[in-house]
């Protein structure tokens, strides 16, 4: 059974209906075959973006949906739950349109936000380096100043979308200090951008990872979003946000795992009974429930925060390391309920199980996760009872 | 252009289906929603207006649904996906109706509306008697167009094909008309997250039989030529039965079989 919801007006509730129909006409259908074959969804994305889910977090004057948080990421875990990698996407998309909305003038927002926002085009977000991912201030991609533009020289690891993307945040070094960072946004038709092969991933297979070259990519100065050194924050801040998608998405992927192991306990019997008329099975499976609705519980408190300007990112770190761990517990244990069966590629909980996995580990490791809560915790965190200013 | 679009809200087929005690169906205690079938003679409808443009003047998609309380979501859903505005007959004395009953407000509703085409679905997915576009069009002394496959507009020329099981034919009618279409006639679009939004400034009137001069004594239950007698849950389904082929007879043990379901 999909998740009950409690949406904020009639419109989020007609929203995520239309979401979940969707899913189970378009996007459920196709999913086992693609993430089999390794075929990326660029049509899912279309019909997604022509139905205007892929600006759902941005004003509707720069063409989004002007969704709170609250509304947007239970829309990721909808989608989640049928087709992580879809739903990864559309948070990757997200993602990429963040630093031009926060940092851009009113000039290049006017320019390409509608497109990006209407969802004829997917976007990518170029952070991680191949030996900088958790310490991106260590990143060596270079811009160097060129007249009237920036020269873009450098390798961008595990870029999602790599390849398929119509566009690329990247952010890229313009000086020496450590935190001597940009942003650009760089079309993927420019000259000197390629993508080495996909990665061959363990699970999001669907979904295409690779390294982005940049060998002499020259871009505009109109392309640079932001002021000179303001990327790593700008960069920082998008992943704060991205981590709230992860977590929401996670939540989904659970759930679906969930849904799948409550489906086959109902149907398997051994001994003469139901497998979840035996107590030992049944705690298992309350387990997992609990582990489900405390992570979406988790990120829906974050996002509500976010949704009323306050600050969020500890509790957006919170949110992701609780549900994707949640994500890890409850497919590993989706598959022990499905026995034997859950071991094999006829049932789809292997595959959420290794979807997983990759959960715990991108938009920050949730080792990072911990040590950015550590350092709030350090400094105090607040004890401030509020009233919602909304 | 004047389109008028009858649709229908229909318990959820996914979930668990209920009757009232009088055998009706339970269109309360259930999820429901806009009629499946019905979702492409909206699709048709908004095809035709988008045909239209600006050259047919200011063309108009109007959703008619006759329905308890909830029956508004049937509309609703169809504004998202296009249509300009609902009417909405609801009356408490209505309950029970058959298709003749029915066909009766619908065809009384439609006539207090402007209406160049009125389109209508194939048939309900609830009651399934496919019916009511031809008593609509009897009713409203309009010529019917009905099943049609591929819909074209031509002035005031409707032409509809219409798949037969022996034959394909074609079949015009000149406007004012009334068109159902089938489920081979496009694939319905999906609303937008805009047309979500747009949705809830459209208008909806909700009518009542007095408001259509329509007497109770002439709808309802007891007023209906048809009614369900009985029901019965479909039975649990059973391990059906396994041929096995270790000595050769499997083909006929399968033949038997289909022989004694009368699939052949």
């Amino acid at each position: 059974m999909p998740a009950r919801r409690l949406m904020p007006t009639p419109e989020a509730a007609d929203l995520l209906q239309l979401v979940r129909d969707v899913s189970a006409k378009e996007l459920l259908p196709a999913a086992a075959d693609a993430e089999a074959t390794e075929r990326f969804p660029r049509e899912s994305f279309r019909t997604l973006g022509r139905m205007g889910l892929l600006g759902l977090p941005y004003p509707e004057k720069v063409g989004g949906g002007e969704q709170p948080y609250e509304v947007y990421l239970q829309v990721l875990e909808e989608l989640g739950s049928v087709w992580a990698s879809v739903g990864v996407g559309v948070s990757v998309h997200a993602l990429s349109c963040f630093a031009l909305f926060t940092a851009g003038t009113e000039e290049q927002r006017q320019r390409w936000l509608p497109e990006m926002l209407g969802g004829e085009l997917l976007g990518a977000y170029c952070l991680s380096e191949p030996h900088a991912g958790s310490d991106p201030a260590a990143m060596r991609t270079r811009a160097e100043r060129d007249g009237d533009g920036y020269v873009l020289t450098g390798a961008k690891a595990w870029t999602t979308h790599g390849g398929q993307a119509d566009f690329y945040t990247v952010m890229a070094r313009t000086g020496d200090e450590r935190g001597a960072i940009s942003c650009f946004l760089v079309p993927a038709d420019a000259e000197g951008l390629s993508s080495d092969a996909p990665e061959r991933k363990m699970g999001l297979t669907g979904s295409s990872t690779t390294t982005m070259r940049f060998d002499g990519v020259r871009v505009g100065v109109d392309r640079r979003i932001g002021a000179e050194g303001q990327g790593l924050r700008l960069a920082l801040a998008a992943l704060d946000s991205g981590r709230l998608g992860i977590a929401a998405v996670a939540t989904g992927l659970a759930q679906a795992a969930l849904d799948h192991a409550v489906a086959y306990a109902k149907d398997r019997e051994t001994f003469g009974r139901r497998i979840i008329d035996h107590q030992g099975l049944a705690f298992v499976l309350a387990d997992m429930e609990a582990a489900v609705q405390s992570a979406r519980a988790t990120y829906l408190a974050a996002a509500r925060l976010r949704d009323r300007g306050l600050p969020f990112a500890t509790e957006a770190s919170v949110a992701k390391l609780v549900c994707t761990d949640n994500a890890m517990k409850v497919t590993t244990d989706a598959v022990q309920v499905l026995g034997g069966y859950g071991y094999t590629r006829d049932f789809p909980v292997e595959r959420f199980m290794r979807e997983a996995k990759v959960m715990q580990i991108f938009e920050g490791t949730n080792q990072i996760q911990r040590m950015v809560i550590g350092r709030a915790l350090d400094k105090g965190t607040s004890a401030r009872i509020e009233a919602d200013p909304a | 252009m004047n389109i008028v679009v009858c649709v229908k809200y229909v318990p959820d087929a996914t979930g668990d289906r209920k009757f009232e005690s009088d055998n009706t169906v339970d269109r309360e205690g259930v999820d429901g929603l806009l009629s499946e079938l019905d979702e492409y003679a909206v699709e048709q409808s908004l095809q035709l207006k988008e045909k239209l443009g600006s050259d047919g003047g200011d063309s108009e998609v109007t959703v008619l649904t006759i329905g308890p309380a909830g029956a508004v979501d049937a509309i609703r859903k169809a504004l998202q996906m296009g249509a300009d505005k609902g009417v909405h007959v609801q009356d408490d004395a209505i309950a029970g109706s058959d298709a003749f009953a029915t066909s009766l407000v619908l065809a009384e509703a439609v006539k207090k509306l402007p209406h160049d085409l009125v389109v209508c679905g194939m048939a309900s997915t609830d009651g399934g008697m496919g019916v009511v576009p031809a008593m609509l069009s009897e009713r409203l002394g309009l010529p019917g167009a009905t099943l049609g496959s591929s819909i074209e507009l031509d002035g005031q020329t409707l032409k509809i094909r219409r798949d037969g099981d022996t034959a394909t034919v074609t079949v015009e009618a000149t406007l004012p008309a009334v068109l159902s279409v089938t489920d081979q006639s496009g694939e319905a679009r999906y609303p937008s997250f805009k047309g979500i939004m747009a949705a809830k400034k459209k208008p909806v009137e909700t009518w009542s039989l007095a408001d259509l001069g329509v007497d109770a004594g002439q709808v309802g239950l007891e007023a209906s030529y048809t009614a369900v007698e009985e029901t019965q849950a479909r039975p649990p389904r059973t391990a059906g039965e396994i041929v096995k082929d270790e000595d050769g007879s499997g083909a006929k043990a399968l033949v038997d079989f289909l022989v004694s379901k009368k699939f052949v």
